[in-house]
């Protein structure tokens, strides 16, 4: 029960996009097209929940046993950059295919201010181990679920007759906002 | 000359985040007053300084292939300062701006500068370059956290500003309001800058 909360909460109600403002900059940056807003989320889901369980390792088995808790943040950008240097050869040398659909996005996930983000709240909210899966996972598919909502929004957009000074990262936030004050609606659902 | 020039570029030419959009995640999530994006535009600003100023001195000698991760590591570093510093004397603004200080490294501004601008240039213009970049980046910080203020509590820097009868529109305080003050200033640019 407690897991499906920590699920929710991180999915929908606290969706780290449209509520914690974390990785706006792929959220307005790549949701253009469906297909590639989806990979983007896909990716970051992956390199979320890896990163956020290795640095939780990291900060509960080496850094406080040492005393060494102000290098948590240089520890875990390190975590994550390397992370994303190894799915990056893993992926090109398992599936060619999924790395052209990625192509550019891998790289970019490093300065996904998400993911450092799960990696810090993690250990903020002093998760158990599990709990830090359950949660990194839900925050990965929160983000896939926006930015792909968004994206949907936005191919239509395409068509519509947009006020020239609005037309470009304009009307996108404007979009983003409406799409936040309907996720607002989650905010009943668990505490 | 050069260096008023790189310094008053990024106060109005190339402001971020209105004209260069990047970094808009503690744009978004801090700016519910304006003394929290003040706080905030200042500590960016600091780091902006000092991973520049690094970076130009160790231009030379940082190989390029691991230039990301060395930048990144040195904003880092100028990071944790910051976070102690504030832990130690401005508490109150430390728990407000919360994680978006630590976040502060994957800020995209500070990256950018690093490897667009300090990585090519000597040390004064890249000083010159990180101080406009970064307090053109608390101007628009403070400005967008004061409208949001103004609108959504009637108030700026905690000072009573609109009078009893004001109805605050507190949706303007909470996160689709910044998705949308944002919005509407980019088109309000777009405005000014197409005269």
């Amino acid at each position: 029960m407690e897991f499906f909360v920590i699920f929710m909460s991180a999915l929908l109600v606290n969706n780290f996009v449209l509520s914690y403002f974390l990785g706006i900059c792929p959220f307005v940056g790549v949701s253009n097209r469906l297909d590639s807003a989806f990979s983007m989320g896909m990716a970051v889901t992956f390199v979320m929940s890896l990163a956020a369980v290795v640095s939780w390792a990291i900060y509960n088995l080496v850094l406080v046993k040492y005393g060494l808790e102000f290098l948590e943040i240089v520890s875990f950008i390190l975590v994550i950059a390397s992370l994303v240097q190894l799915v990056e050869m893993f992926i090109r040398r398992m599936s060619p295919v999924l790395y052209q659909t990625l192509g550019i996005y891998l790289p970019l996930i490093t300065t996904n201010c998400a993911i450092l983000g799960v990696a810090l709240l993690a250990v903020l909210k002093q998760y158990t181990f599990a709990e830090t899966v359950v949660f990194s996972v839900g925050a990965g598919l929160g983000f896939t679920l926006a930015i792909v909502v968004m994206a949907g929004i936005r191919e239509e957009l395409d068509a519509a007759d947009v006020p020239a000074p609005f037309r470009g990262a304009g009307i996108t936030f404007i979009t983003a906002g409406i799409l936040a004050l309907t996720f607002m609606g989650f905010s009943g659902l668990v505490r | 000359m050069s260096f008023a020039k790189e310094f008053s570029k990024g106060l109005w030419k190339e402001i971020p985040p209105f004209r260069l959009v990047l970094g808009l995640c503690p744009t978004l999530a801090v700016t519910t007053a304006a003394q929290n994006g003040l706080g905030m535009g200042l500590a960016t600003t600091f780091v902006l300084v000092g991973s520049n100023i690094i970076v130009s001195l160790l231009r030379n000698i940082i190989p390029s292939k691991v230039r990301i991760a060395s930048y990144i590591v040195i904003i880092a570093t100028f990071v944790v300062i910051v976070e102690l510093v504030m832990q130690a004397y401005f508490y109150p603004l430390y728990k407000v701006l919360g994680i978006f200080i630590p976040l502060i490294v994957v800020n995209c501004i500070v990256l950018g500068r690093a490897e667009a601008f300090a990585s090519k240039n000597g040390v004064a213009l890249s000083l010159a370059d990180g101080l406009g970049i970064g307090l053109g980046f608390t101007m628009a910080l403070t400005f967008l956290g004061g409208v949001r203020e103004i609108f959504g509590k009637g108030t700026l820097f905690g000072h009573a500003l609109m009078g009893a009868s004001f109805e605050p529109l507190s949706f303007l305080v909470k996160a689709p309001g910044a998705f949308l003050c944002l919005g509407v200033i980019l088109a309000l640019m777009n405005v000014i800058s197409d005269r």
